[in-house]
C-alpha cells in the first residue's frame, strides 16, 4: 500500500508531529472523522478527544489526546491546529481525576460567566480524557 | 590635570562597567538564540491558521452573517493600539523607536479625527507615551515574557481585547511590536487585528509551501457551517496573531540589546585604551619632575 497521507500536528508553541501516515481519525466537533489519502478538501473543528493515527491502515499506532482545535484537509495532507495535545500513554488517571474534581469545584464556585465557561471547559475535557483513558 | 589616584579609580571604574556590559552582552546572546528558536517553532502554527483563515474568510467576506470580528463594526471611528515593548531598558534605540512608531500612529489618527486608546505591553513603552498622552493610555501589561513567554499569556491578551470589543469599546485595534530580522536589524511593524485581514506577503518569504493550497475549482467542505468556524477561528487567531508578535519582539529585544552592549563593551575598551596611556604619561612626568627637583636639589647644595 504505496499512498500515504502527510499528517500534521502544530500547537503555537510547536510543531508537535509531522509524518506520513496511512490514516488519521479526527474528533470532529459532530463526529469523528477518518481521513485517508484524497479526502475532499475540508475544515473542521475539533471537539476535545484523541486523535487515532494509523501508520498502516490495519492498526492504530499513537494515540493522542487533544483539547479541541482546527483541522484542514486539503490534498494529501491533514494539518491539525490545536491549542494543547498529550500523547495518551502520558495521561494519568489519577491527575486526571483531580483535575476534574477541581475544575467541577472552579464550576460551582465560579463568579461570573467568563470563570464558569472556563470551568466548564476543563470539565469536557477532563471528563473527555477520563473516557479516552478507559478505551 | 587628573591626579594618578584620579586616573586609577577612572580605569577601575571604567573597567568594571566593562565587565558588566559583557556579561549582558553573553546573557542576551543566550535569550537571543532561545528567543529565536521559540518564534521559529511557532512560525507553522500561525502560517497554517493564516492560510485556513484566508480560505474560509475569503469566501465569507460578503455574506451578511460574517462575523464582527471580520467585517469590522462599521464605523472606524475609536482606535486601540497595542503597544508592545520590552519591560527593560538598555537595548539601544530598541524601546524608543517601537514607541516612535506608536506616536506617529497617534498623531496620524488623531489628525483624521479619531479617538485613540493605547494598551501597553511592556513597562517602557508606557513610560514613553505617558509622558505625552497620559489620558488615552487605558492599562499596561507587564512581565509578559517572565519567567518565559508562553502562549498562555499571549492568550490572556487576547481575551482582553476580544472583552473590549464585545463591549463595543473600539473599532480597530492595531499592533505595534518590532519584527526580527537580525540581531542588528529590527523593523518596527505596526499591523491591524480587528477586523481581520488577511496577512499581506511579506518581503523576506522563503519558499512559500504552496503545495496544500486550494486547486482552482475546488471548495472545502465545512464541518460544522462556515460561520461557526470562523466564530472559532478569529478569536484564537487574535491571541496567535498576538503570540507571534510578542515572540518577534522578544527576539528583537535580546537582539538588539546585544547589539547595543557589544558596542558599549567596545567602547570601554577604547575608554581603558586612552585612560591607561594617559595614566602613564602622567606617571612618567612625575616621575621626570621628581628626578629633577633631586638633581638641582643636589646642585644647589
Amino acid at each position: 500500500m504505496a499512498e500515504t497521507l502527510q499528517f500534521e500536528l502544530v500547537s503555537p508553541e510547536r510543531l508537535l508531529a509531522s509524518e506520513q501516515v496511512a490514516m488519521v481519525v479526527v474528533p470532529g466537533s459532530e463526529g469523528d472523522f477518518g481521513v485517508l489519502p484524497r479526502h475532499a478538501p475540508l475544515i473542521a473543528t475539533v471537539r476535545p478527544g484523541a486523535i487515532s493515527v494509523y501508520e498502516t491502515r490495519a492498526e492504530v499506532s499513537r494515540r493522542i489526546f487533544v483539547a479541541g482545535g482546527f483541522a484542514e484537509v486539503v490534498g494529501d495532507r491533514c494539518t491539525v491546529l490545536v491549542e494543547e495535545a498529550i500523547p495518551v500513554e502520558e495521561l494519568d488517571r489519577a491527575a486526571v481525576e483531580q483535575a476534574l474534581r477541581e475544575a467541577r469545584e472552579d464550576a460551582s464556585d465560579a463568579k461570573n460567566d467568563q470563570e464558569r465557561a472556563d470551568a466548564n471547559k476543563r470539565i469536557k475535557i477532563a471528563e473527555e480524557q477520563l473516557r479516552v483513558l478507559k478505551r | 590635570m587628573p591626579s594618578l589616584k584620579d586616573l586609577r579609580v577612572r580605569i577601575a571604574s571604567v573597567k568594571s562597567t566593562q565587565k558588566i556590559t559583557s556579561a549582558m552582552k553573553m546573557v542576551a546572546a543566550a535569550k537571543l538564540r532561545r528567543a529565536q528558536e521559540q518564534a521559529e517553532a511557532s512560525r507553522p502554527f500561525s502560517d497554517r491558521m493564516g492560510r485556513m483563515l484566508a480560505n474560509v474568510a475569503g469566501s465569507a467576506k460578503g455574506s451578511a452573517g460574517a462575523p464582527r470580528l471580520l467585517s469590522g463594526t462599521g464605523s472606524e471611528k475609536r482606535h486601540l493600539l497595542v503597544v508592545a515593548t520590552a519591560d527593560r531598558g538598555l537595548c539601544g534605540g530598541f524601546n524608543s523607536n517601537i514607541a516612535r512608531e506608536g506616536r506617529r500612529a497617534i498623531e496620524l489618527l488623531k489628525a483624521e479625527g479619531k479617538e485613540v486608546q493605547v494598551l501597553c505591553v511592556g513597562r517602557k513603552g508606557r513610560d514613553i507615551l505617558r509622558r505625552l498622552y497620559p489620558n488615552d493610555i487605558i492599562d499596561t501589561i507587564e512581565d509578559v515574557a517572565k519567567p518565559a513567554l508562553t502562549y498562555e499569556s499571549a492568550e490572556a491578551i487576547g481575551q482582553r481585547i476580544l472583552q473590549m470589543f464585545d463591549e463595543d469599546s473600539f473599532d480597530v485595534c492595531q499592533i505595534v511590536y518590532a519584527r526580527f530580522k537580525s540581531a542588528m536589524t529590527q523593523v518596527v511593524t505596526r499591523e491591524q487585528l480587528i477586523p481581520f485581514v488577511p496577512a499581506p506577503p511579506q518581503d523576506d518569504e522563503e519558499e512559500a509551501p504552496q503545495e496544500s493550497s486550494l486547486a482552482p475549482g475546488q471548495v472545502y467542505d465545512y464541518e460544522p457551517e462556515q460561520e461557526e468556524i470562523l466564530a472559532e477561528l478569529l478569536p484564537l487567531n487574535l491571541s496567535v496573531q498576538i503570540y507571534k508578535a510578542l515572540l518577534e519582539n522578544n527576539a528583537s529585544e535580546q537582539g538588539a540589546r546585544m547589539t547595543a552592549m557589544d558596542s558599549a563593551t567596545r567602547n570601554a575598551g577604547d575608554m581603558i585604551k586612552n585612560l591607561t596611556l594617559t595614566y602613564n604619561r602622567t606617571r612618567q612626568a612625575v616621575i621626570t619632575r621628581e628626578l629633577i627637583e633631586i638633581i638641582s636639589a643636589k646642585e644647589a647644595m
